[in-house]
This record gives structure tokens, C-alpha cells and sequence, in this order.
């Protein structure tokens, strides 16, 4: 089976369904649209996340994952816009070709640029081809496994990553133990250990490597506190016993170089180990493509229009980068979405040649620096940036009462005094238009925490 | 006069401000931190009278997955999370359930209702 549209939107989850909606809201015509989803639903990841918490951002009230998703399930189903299910992407190609899209008046215009071939499979249709102008990245991340973590000891069952128990718990209605060690204090983790409390589990305690948490501190709050789950920080496991069903974990501190301190052992005795040790884009479908990748977030390079450095390709959510906020990746998956679509209809719309200007024009690229471990985008064209730019980021440790300091080519432009930073929240800063134009010559940009700010 | 001040971190939402609380007497004389009034609110609540959103699954018969995520429809005491839990473990309902349906009034004699938080089709 061949198909040839004008947009492909890899994943059907809160990302891909935010920027199939904004892409149609710009004007590419719904059936030069198609999200593929490899699960049997549309919305992803958020239908398991059966909390309250989100959309506060987005609509102004509080909503639960699954009530989340289906907003953005109505919003496609409304405009119509094709999708595929039980459908998985296995590779994207590009090809210098002359796009395919032959019944529009600006593909052919648009046909220097080549095309991507997206292969995927499913049981109806077997291998389909589909040819596309522009491909939208939004495959979602997966959690890190045990196989990652390298923990010692046998291999019994009972060794669940939060995600996988949560999907177990929420979705099929299953309890995998009743006895619970927590490794890792991501947020799912965190909701886990409250969820399983709430179904009669005893979740011990919660043992996280570094000196500080991977989650919220909303979710310590009403998780691990209300309930009076301990949380140990820097502490790891160092042994499970059982060897056909977990019997329990052994936990010890961890020093400053994260080895176990010798003595500080403690036993617990569980049947359920849940692992919550941090999320992974799932980038291999970018990776097959060439896409660069940047090794702090392992999720592509982007432009100010969340371009990746193949023309054409987009990422948004938690494949470009982890999120905490599914609000957040609606907004980015929105921006991604309104930018393909200019993408593809920007010849149509006589504002011919102004990739190609703006592309040879030199963007200002974006240097993270001291206690800022990455941003996204990397680079801006200031030419083709909207009003208003945001720069998400986040720090490589808490700090309190500092500041971020904005440099233009060396020179401070801008702080923002912060409270409180920590790893596992992500923060932003807005540049507009105006700032950046008005700095002539401007070639970089470098964010960094300043102390004491 | 006793002057007590608290520090909250808001839960409201992911932002997760943090607040502090001005409690003379055990009242409320000041919320500082908070960037929106559900902040204000949380933290008046939680000196006062914490509460919480309870949200679990409920059995589905004939459906066509075996659980129905679930809310309560307004925050309940905290103090009453597990006599709520009790009552939704304690119904079964039938498919199809849509998103929205009230499947119980008054949970656990709180006045407050439950609801479906997703649509689950018959089987």
C-alpha cells in the first residue's frame, strides 16, 4: 500500500494530536494530514495517567490524563483529520526526489526540496508506504529499564518499571505486588507509590541515587507525605533475593561518587521492586533518519521552528526532550505543527524563497552553559522566529536564590531571579523579536546560572 | 499573641509554588508565594482543613477493558481518602461508561459525587 500526503505525525499522543490540530488550524487541508499511532486509542501515554493535575495551562481547569487526552482526540475528530492505529512507524527515509504530492498547486514548487518515506506496518495493511512533504517527530519517550541500571542480583519476576505497573493498575485493573520498594523518584514512581497505597499495597519506601529528586516536589508532597512513605535520597539498591518472585531488596546510602557506603545496608522485605530512574526519547526512528541528536537530552537539535537540521522533520514532546508538563508539550507540539504547516504551505502562499533566504543566513546559535545543561531550540533564525521565542531548559542541580542570566555575544543582556531550581523541573526563558533584531550582529546566545543572583 | 508561619509547597498544580503561611491564633493572616488564587485557596485549606481529589478505577462489566478511571468530582477531606477508596473498590458498573457519567452521588457520605474520567465501550 503507497500513500502520499503532505504532513506525517509520528505518535498519536498528547504531541502528535496537539500538532495534527495546529497544522490543520493553519490551513494544510486534513487529508494532507495522517497521525499513526502504534497503540489501539489515540492520546498515548496519558490515558494510563488516571491523576488529576492537568491543563491548568492549556484550559484553565483541573483534568485528569485520560480527560486531558480526549480534548485533543475531540479537537482531530472534529476536523476529521486521518490517523492510523495498531500502526507502527519501523523507518523515515529521505529522498532528493520531487515531492509527490502532485495535486497541489505549490508542491511542485515545493519540489526541489525532496520528499521522506515513511514505512510502517500493521496486520490489515501490512508494510504501507507513505511519501510525505514534512514528517512531525512526536514519538513520545520510554523509561528506563532494569537491563539500564545495572543493579545486582538475580532476576525474579516481580521487577516492574512504574510506567508498566501503572498501565497494569490503571488500564487492566491488575495489582502486581503488595509489598513495595520504589527505586527512583520520578514522578511516575511518585504517583505509583500513592496509587498502590490506595489499592492496599504497602509501598515501604522510596530509595532515589541522587541527593535530590527526579520529581515534582508537588508529587513528594502528595504521594510520598500524605501517606507517610519515606523518601531516602542518595541511596540505591544493592541487592535483590528471591529467585523466582522478589523477596526483597536490600538498600544502602550512597556517597558523594554514588558507590554504596559499606554499612549503611538496610533490608526490606517486598514482592514488588518498581523502577522510576528516568525517561529516554525514543529516538531510533530519528536516528535511522540522520537526524542530529544532542547528547544531553537524546532528542534532536531543533531550530527556533523545532526544525531538526533535516529540512522538513520536526520534533515536539517528549521525544525532543522529557517534559514535566503535558501543558507545555501541547504549546511546543502547537508550535511544531503551525511550523510544518508553513513549511509546506509557504510557497503557495508567495512567501517563496524565504526558507531558502533565511536559510542561508547565519542562525544565532544558543550555548548552555554553567549549571544550564541544555536548551531547546539550539539555534534561532531571527528572521523566521515568531514574536516571541521560549527557551526551555533545565539545571544540573538545586539551586536556591540564584538567578539566569541571558548573555548576548559575551554581554549580559537579561536575569531572572529563581527562587528555587532544580533538575527535575524544567525551566524557561522568553526572548522576543525585538531584542534579538535589535542586537545587531548578534551571533550567540549563552544561558547560565548565576549564584546569589 | 503566637505567630506561626508555615511553608508549602502548592499542589494545585505542576508548578508547585512555594508558600508561605501566616497563622496567628491558628488564623490565616497571610499567603505569600503563590502566582494564582487556587494557591491561595490550597494553602488556606491545608493550615485549616486539607482536602484532596481522590482518583482511582472502577470495575467495568462487559466492557471493553476491565477498569474505568474515576474521579471525585470536587475535593474531598484528606482524612477521608480511604473511606472513599473503600466505596469505589465496593461498585461494579456496566459498559458502556462515558466520560462525564456520575457513577456514584454521594461517595463515602462526603456529598460528593464520582465520575468517569474516560469512555470505556462495550465489550
Amino acid at each position: 500500500m503507497r500513500q502520499d500526503v503532505r504532513i506525517v505525525i509520528i505518535g498519536g499522543g498528547p504531541a502528535g494530536l496537539a500538532a495534527a490540530a495546529a497544522a490543520a488550524e493553519q490551513g494544510v487541508p486534513v487529508g494532507d494530514i495522517l497521525i499513526i499511532e502504534r497503540d489501539d486509542k489515540l492520546g498515548g501515554i496519558l490515558n494510563q495517567c488516571i491523576h488529576n493535575g492537568f491543563g491548568l495551562h492549556t484550559f484553565r481547569e483541573e483534568l485528569t490524563g485520560p480527560e486531558y487526552a480526549q480534548r485533543y482526540i475531540d479537537l482531530v475528530e472534529k476536523d476529521e483529520i486521518p490517523y492510523l492505529l495498531n500502526t507502527i512507524v519501523v523507518d523515515i527515509s529521505k529522498s532528493k526526489e520531487a515531492a509527490p504530492c502532485g495535486g497541489h498547486a505549490g508542491a511542485a514548487k515545493n519540489a526541489s526540496r525532496g520528499y521522506k518515506t515513511v514505512t510502517a506496518m500493521n496486520s490489515t495493511d501490512g508494510m504501507i508506504q507513505i511519501r510525505a512533504e514534512a514528517v512531525i517527530l512526536a514519538m513520545g519517550c520510554r523509561e528506563r529499564p532494569r537491563g539500564a541500571l545495572n543493579i545486582p542480583g538475580y532476576r525474579p519476576a516481580g521487577i516492574y518499571t512504574a510506567g508498566t505497573a501503572q498501565r497494569f493498575v490503571n488500564i487492566e485493573g491488575r495489582m502486581p505486588g503488595r509489598e513495595v520498594v520504589i527505586l527512583g523518584s520520578g514522578d511516575i514512581g511518585l504517583i505509583m507509590a500513592r496509587r498502590m497505597t490506595l489499592e492496599g499495597a504497602k509501598v515501604k519506601v522510596v530509595a532515589e541515587l541522587m541527593p535530590y529528586s527526579g520529581g515534582l516536589k508537588r508529587n513528594i508532597v502528595q504521594c510520598l507525605d500524605d501517606f507517610g512513605i519515606p523518601l531516602k535520597l542518595s541511596h540505591t539498591v544493592v541487592d535483590i533475593r528471591g529467585r523466582d518472585r522478589v523477596e526483597g531488596v536490600t538498600i544502602a546510602e550512597v556517597g558523594p561518587d554514588r558507590k554504596p557506603i559499606p554499612g549503611t545496608e538496610e533490608y526490606y522485605s517486598c514482592d514488588t521492586l518498581l523502577l522510576s530512574c528516568g525517561l529516554i526519547p525514543e529516538n531510533e526512528l530519528s536516528d535511522g533518519l540522520g537526524v542530529g541528536m544532542n547528547p544531553v537530552t537524546n532528542g534532536p537539535k531543533v531550530n527556533e521552528s523545532l526544525e531538526t537540521d533535516v529540512p522538513g522533520v520536526f520534533a515536539c514532546g517528549n521525544v525532543l526532550h522529557v517534559h514535566d508538563l503535558v501543558d507545555y508539550v501541547s504549546e511546543e507540539a502547537t508550535a511544531a505543527g503551525a511550523c510544518a504547516a508553513r513549511y509546506v504551505l509557504e510557497e503557495e502562499t508567495g512567501a517563496a524563497g524565504k526558507q531558502e533566504t533565511g536559510a542561508a543566513d547565519k542562525p544565532v546559535t544558543i550555548t548552555a552553559t554553567d549549571g544550564v545543561r541544555y536548551t531547546v531550540p539550539v539555534s534561532i533564525h531571527v528572521d523566521r522566529m515568531q514574536e516571541t521565542q521560549r527557551i526551555r531548559f533545565r539545571v544540573g542541580a538545586v539551586y536556591r536564590d540564584a538567578a539566569i542570566e541571558v548573555d548576548f555575544d559575551g554581554r549580559p543582556f537579561r536575569t531572572w531571579k529563581k527562587r528555587i531550581m532544580a533538575p527535575g523541573e524544567m525551566e524557561q526563558v522568553i526572548l522576543t523579536k525585538k531584542d534579538l533584531a535589535a542586537a545587531k550582529g548578534l551571533r550567540n546566545i549563552t544561558i547560565r546560572v548565576v549564584q546569589g543572583g | 499573641m503566637s505567630e506561626e508561619k508555615r511553608n508549602l509547597t502548592c499542589i494545585r498544580c505542576p508548578m508547585g509554588c512555594q508558600i508561605t503561611v501566616t497563622l496567628e491564633s491558628g488564623e490565616v493572616r497571610a499567603v505569600e508565594g503563590n502566582s494564582c488564587p487556587r494557591g491561595d485557596e490550597y494553602a488556606r485549606n491545608e493550615v485549616t482543613h486539607p482536602v484532596r481529589t481522590v482518583t482511582s478505577t472502577v470495575r467495568v462489566r462487559k466492557g471493553s477493558l476491565p477498569v474505568v478511571s474515576v474521579k471525585t468530582q470536587t475535593d474531598i477531606p484528606k482524612d477521608r481518602i480511604f473511606d472513599v477508596m473503600r466505596d469505589i473498590n465496593s461498585v461494579t458498573v456496566t459498559a458502556p461508561v462515558h466520560i462525564g457519567d456520575v457513577l456514584m452521588e454521594n461517595i463515602a457520605g462526603t456529598g460528593v459525587a464520582l465520575v468517569a474520567t474516560r469512555d470505556v465501550p462495550a465489550a
